[in-house]
């Protein structure tokens, strides 16, 4: 029996990487899942990207949900979700809130122009420090804020369409249930 | 083994995707294309003087920022790492030793924003059992076969003494 | 049209291989001599297409065959001509493809080393590795063809990552390849052996020394990839404990267990299932490691292009190739406990020792590695394992083999005298401790360095007491056999590399500052100037090159020229100045312009300061040539076929030989 420990250790190890690989194909490697979800979003105090003279905090956007979506002209991957944000973002149901993250305003400006504003509101934080307290670490990112200013929902990488059908839908659907 | 340290912080998540379909050519080229100009940004490394108080400081910086992930970073400390999320938390590290938070209180800080991946230590919990106390777990398990091995040979005190080769080289 | 040649090469060489693979175990089985007498021919036809595939790659790659995907993808018009040869290897597919070329190169060299063996017995270990070319050629064919062509033909290629442009690149994947693959040795006479049921003491000394020589060149690769990331990636560290660097670890650590453990088994026949298993786990954890690195299911910055379909062939591959033999090692490891019995103060019981503590630090690195992915499993979260866990529990693990060492070549087989070993502690005991005394106050007391001393001062006079007593017992010629010569390089080797490791991680200097021209730093003892930066050109990049004077006690020592290149596609990377020398290095990396426009002001710069590193490499590189010396023994040469069963019937017989 013992001289079989050997092979079954080795199936063990067998049935963590074909759970590694199919884990792999289903979830992605670059998305740390964040701590802050289900917990009130941080606060904020940031100026509007149009007219930085006005600041827009958390305690202004309580009262309606919300969809944070962190953008910025450098980001590759942004452009790639523009589109969709387009496409959905009217029939979501809820604010579409452009995060402009790291960005100098006149590229911000320059990109928006040419993708096109989806966005009902765009605050901008050059700096980047209110983005660590949620817990960004790149773009783009997307975080769904409830009415209490709870987030809900997180995605880390581009909203795609089936993203959005099957989990960001969803997620609305279940918050507004919950809290109509 | 092929060594590729540093990878495109900027483009990473694209990189995965792309993997995966493959086919959509021209497209995939010129994504590449601009891939390449992001992976530039990342090779250089991680090079920022900062104003220290002391020398004492320094190293706890040093040594603090060596024990950290880069959350964005395929496996680099936020000592190594070029990445702008690396940068901005190096920056968040030094603003909070200026004020005199200890390493424990910038760790819980940074967990509290980027989950425990951010540790290369994990804590000890229920769920990391097994990665601190497996070592110990084999090594006993070793130990006691160790044991048995030499007991089964050791075979009471009349065991031949090695009979030397004439010169005693028992090569 | 060549590189549709390679690709029919390939195939070709696939069809040897399964020739070389089936035909001869059969013939072992059925007593056909016929059948048999293929393992050799198909070994060398095999090779030769292999080569010719490589051949064919590398030419594309000689003359900018763009139309090649692989080519276009990994070179570009500007690329040298010694770095396009380097980007043959430079990704997953053209690497794979010199893994395979490697592995006939053993394979070669053992078909024509092994003409003395038993045909039997020669013609199962051919074609075992016939098997193992199998898979890899069929990996290759049917998930990463480096011959895939791209239609319309670009005009250029992109180009090789900047990272692989140095000549430490160039040099570390075949040398490490080498090493692993070498590994498939040890584990075809294991295998070959466990098929066989007999001969195992005979089998493991044929097998030592090419264990010993493929152990030697993984350690060398394993140093020339750790010297490269040191001298390319500007952040002066030797070590990451990354996956892909684990990978490489754990085959080492496991064939370092396996070359003591074969000592054992073929001088005193003891341990025989225990050597038959780390035959079997070295190269196991060599395709680990060709796993890891390329089915993506680990981060790793080192990684290649993850693609699920290529992680499940290699994993239904390591699954046949590994769960078969563990389970024929199930079936037909040897059960009566045999060899010749010992006591507790023995070699064996050092030995044991130093295979437990090798086993289990393997063992932690695997496990360390993988809990990420255990993590997921079990719904954790992500975990992140790194440096601190392993540079904590890794010394620890270390510490009984540091501390046994110098007594191993004293205690002779089966009982060892304890007055010798008392003498040997006395004496390297209490130089080891004056040593650690002066030390502390060289190293103001740190506690990290004095025991790099102690160590080091440790494990040499172990090594000098044992070569004073072969000099002073042994007649002139007899005293220093290879087998014995080259134990005690690599022991020695271990002191150096501890010593570097540990003096060098407490003593180091490492400073980020803002200089413009004419500052001046003062570090570690030296004086760095910076004298400005300017840009310069190369092949294929452009850089600024900064200019740093270093003097010390106003006495100059180095003019160094750290870069940041900007490569053709524009990628960045820093090429740092190095000032190499035997207690220390110095070392410069360039960071950014303080003012981006102008080049010619302020700049950040790193220096570092870093004592004995060298040493961690020369221990290894000591070790590597331990390995090599012990394999060059007369002992090992194979005599005619008569005398081996002759030598075969009786252990006696091999003993006297000793």
């Amino acid at each position: 029996m013992s001289r079989l420990l050997p092979f079954l250790g080795f199936m063990l190890l067998v049935a963590l990487f074909g759970f590694g690989i199919w884990w792999n194909t289903q979830h992605d490697q670059n998305a740390i899942p964040s701590p802050l979800l289900n917990k009130p979003a941080p606060a904020f105090n940031l100026p509007k990207l149009y007219e930085p003279t006005q600041r827009v905090s958390k305690a202004d956007l309580l009262g309606q949900p919300y969809l944070l979506n962190v953008f910025a002209s450098w980001c590759i991957e942004c452009g790639v979700e523009h589109p969709v944000l387009e496409a959905e973002g009217p029939g979501l149901g809820v604010q579409l809130v452009g995060y402009n993250y790291k960005d100098a305003p006149a590229d911000a400006k320059r990109w928006l122009a040419e993708h096109g504003n989806p966005y009902n509101l765009l605050i901008a934080d050059e700096p980047g420090h209110t983005a660590i307290d949620f817990g960004v670490y790149g773009a783009p990112e997307s975080f769904l804020i409830d009415a209490k200013g709870v987030i809900r929902y997180k995605h880390i990488g581009p909203l795609t369409p089936d993203v959005v059908e099957d989990e960001l839908k969803p997620a609305i659907a279940a918050m507004l249930k919950e809290a109509p | 083994m092929l060594l590729l340290r540093g990878s495109a912080p900027f483009a990473r998540r694209f990189v995965d995707r792309s993997q995966k379909h493959g086919a959509q050519g021209a497209f995939l080229r010129l994504m590449l294309t601009a891939l390449l100009t992001f992976i530039g940004v990342a090779h250089a490394q991680a090079i920022e003087p900062m104003p220290f108080r002391d020398h004492a400081q320094e190293l706890r910086f040093q040594h603090l920022t060596h024990q950290l992930r880069c959350p964005m970073c395929q496996n680099e400390t936020l000592a190594d790492s070029n990445a702008p999320i690396a940068r901005d938390l190096r920056n968040q590290i030094f603003q909070m030793m200026q004020q005199r938070k200890s390493d424990e209180e910038i760790k819980q800080y940074l967990v509290a924003r980027y989950s425990n991946y951010v540790l290369y230590d994990p804590p000890l919990q229920p769920g990391t059992w097994l990665l601190w106390f497996g070592p110990l777990l084999i090594l006993f398990a070793g130990a006691s076969a160790v044991v048995i091995a030499i007991r089964k040979r050791h075979r009471g005190d009349d065991a031949p003494t090695e009979a030397q080769t004439g010169n005693g080289d028992d090569w | 049209m060549t590189p549709e040649l390679g690709q029919l090469a390939l195939i070709l060489a696939l069809l040897l291989a399964l020739a070389q693979g089936i035909l001869p175990l059969l013939g072992a089985w059925r007593g056909n001599r016929a059948l048999m007498a293929v393992a050799r021919p198909a070994a060398a036809g095999q090779a030769v297409f292999v080569a010719m595939a490589f051949g064919i790659l590398v030419w594309a790659f000689v003359r900018f065959d763009f139309s090649v995907q692989y080519v276009a993808d990994n070179s570009n018009l500007a690329l040298p001509w010694y770095y396009r040869i380097a980007a043959v290897w430079g990704a997953h597919e053209g690497s794979l493809l010199l893994w395979i070329f490697i592995l006939n190169v053993w394979t070669v060299a053992l078909a024509a080393f092994s003409q003395k063996l038993p045909e039997v017995f020669a013609s199962r270990v051919l074609a075992v590795m016939g098997l193992i070319a199998v898979g890899f050629l069929a990996f290759i064919i049917f998930t990463s063809d480096p011959f895939g062509r791209l239609l319309p033909m670009p005009g250029d290629g992109a180009d090789l990552n900047p990272v692989l442009q140095d000549p430490g690149m160039t040099f570390h994947p075949p040398v490490l390849y080498t090493g692993y693959v070498g590994f498939s040795v040890a584990f075809a006479f294991a295998i070959a052996g466990l098929l066989g049921g007999e001969l195992e003491q005979a089998w493991v000394r044929w097998a030592r020394p090419w264990t010993n020589i493929a152990w030697g060149f993984l350690t060398c690769g394993i140093v020339a990839g750790s010297w490269w990331a040191y001298a390319e990636l500007g952040w002066g560290g030797w070590w990451f404990w990354d996956p892909v660097e684990n990978a490489s670890f754990m085959p080492w650590l496991v064939g370092l267990g396996l070359i003591h453990a074969q000592a054992i088994t073929e001088k005193r026949g003891s341990l025989r299932a225990w050597t038959i298993l780390l035959s079997i786990f070295a190269f196991s954890l060599s395709l680990l490691g060709t796993f890891l690195v390329r089915s993506g299911v680990l981060t790793s910055v080192h990684a290649f292009a993850s693609d699920p379909r290529r992680g499940i062939f290699i994993l239904a591959f390591l699954t046949i190739v590994v769960g078969g033999s563990l389970l024929l090692y199930a079936l037909r490891a040897p059960k009566v406990v045999g060899g010749k019995p010992f006591k507790v103060v023995s070699r064996e019981t050092v030995l044991l020792i130093g295979n437990l503590m090798f086993a289990v630090a393997a063992a932690m690195v695997l496990l360390g590695t993988l809990f990420p992915l255990v993590g997921d499993a079990l719904n954790l979260g992500r975990v992140s394992v790194g440096p601190p866990y392993f540079g904590f529990l890794f010394p620890l693990l270390m510490l009984p083999v540091v501390l046994l060492l110098p007594f191993g070549p004293f205690l002779h087989w089966g009982k060892g005298d304890l007055p010798a070993l008392k003498q040997v502690l006395l004496r390297a005991g209490i130089a080891a401790a004056a040593c650690a005394i002066v030390a502390a106050f060289f190293v103001n007391g740190q506690l990290k360095a004095i025991a790099g001393v102690a160590s080091l001062v440790w494990l040499a006079v172990g090594v000098l007491l044992y070569a004073i007593k072969r000099w002073r017992e042994m007649p002139r010629g007899r005293r220093y056999p290879a087998e014995m010569a080259g134990m005690l390089l690599a022991h020695l080797g271990m002191g150096v590399f501890v010593a570097g490791v540990l003096l060098s991680e407490s003593l180091s200097v490492t400073s980020d500052v803002r200089m413009a021209p004419g500052q001046t730093q003062h570090i570690g003892g030296y004086d760095f100037r910076f004298d400005g930066a300017h840009r310069t050109t190369g092949p294929n990049w452009r850089a600024d090159q900064g200019v740093v004077t270093v003097t010390r006690d106003s006495k100059a020592v180095a003019v160094m020229h750290p870069q940041k290149r900007t490569y053709l596609r524009g990628q960045v990377q820093t090429e740092s100045a190095v000032d190499a020398g035997i207690f220390r290095d110095l070392y410069v990396a360039l960071g950014e312009p303080m003012d981006a426009n102008d080049i010619e002001g302020a700049w950040s710069l790193r220096l570092y300061y870093k004592p004995f590193i060298r040493w961690i490499w020369g221990g290894g590189l000591l070790m590597m040539l331990g390995g090599f010396v012990c394999a060059g023994d007369k002992r090992f040469r194979i005599k005619r076929s008569a005398k081996i069963e002759e030598a075969t019937a009786g252990l006696q017989v091999q003993e006297t030989h000793a």
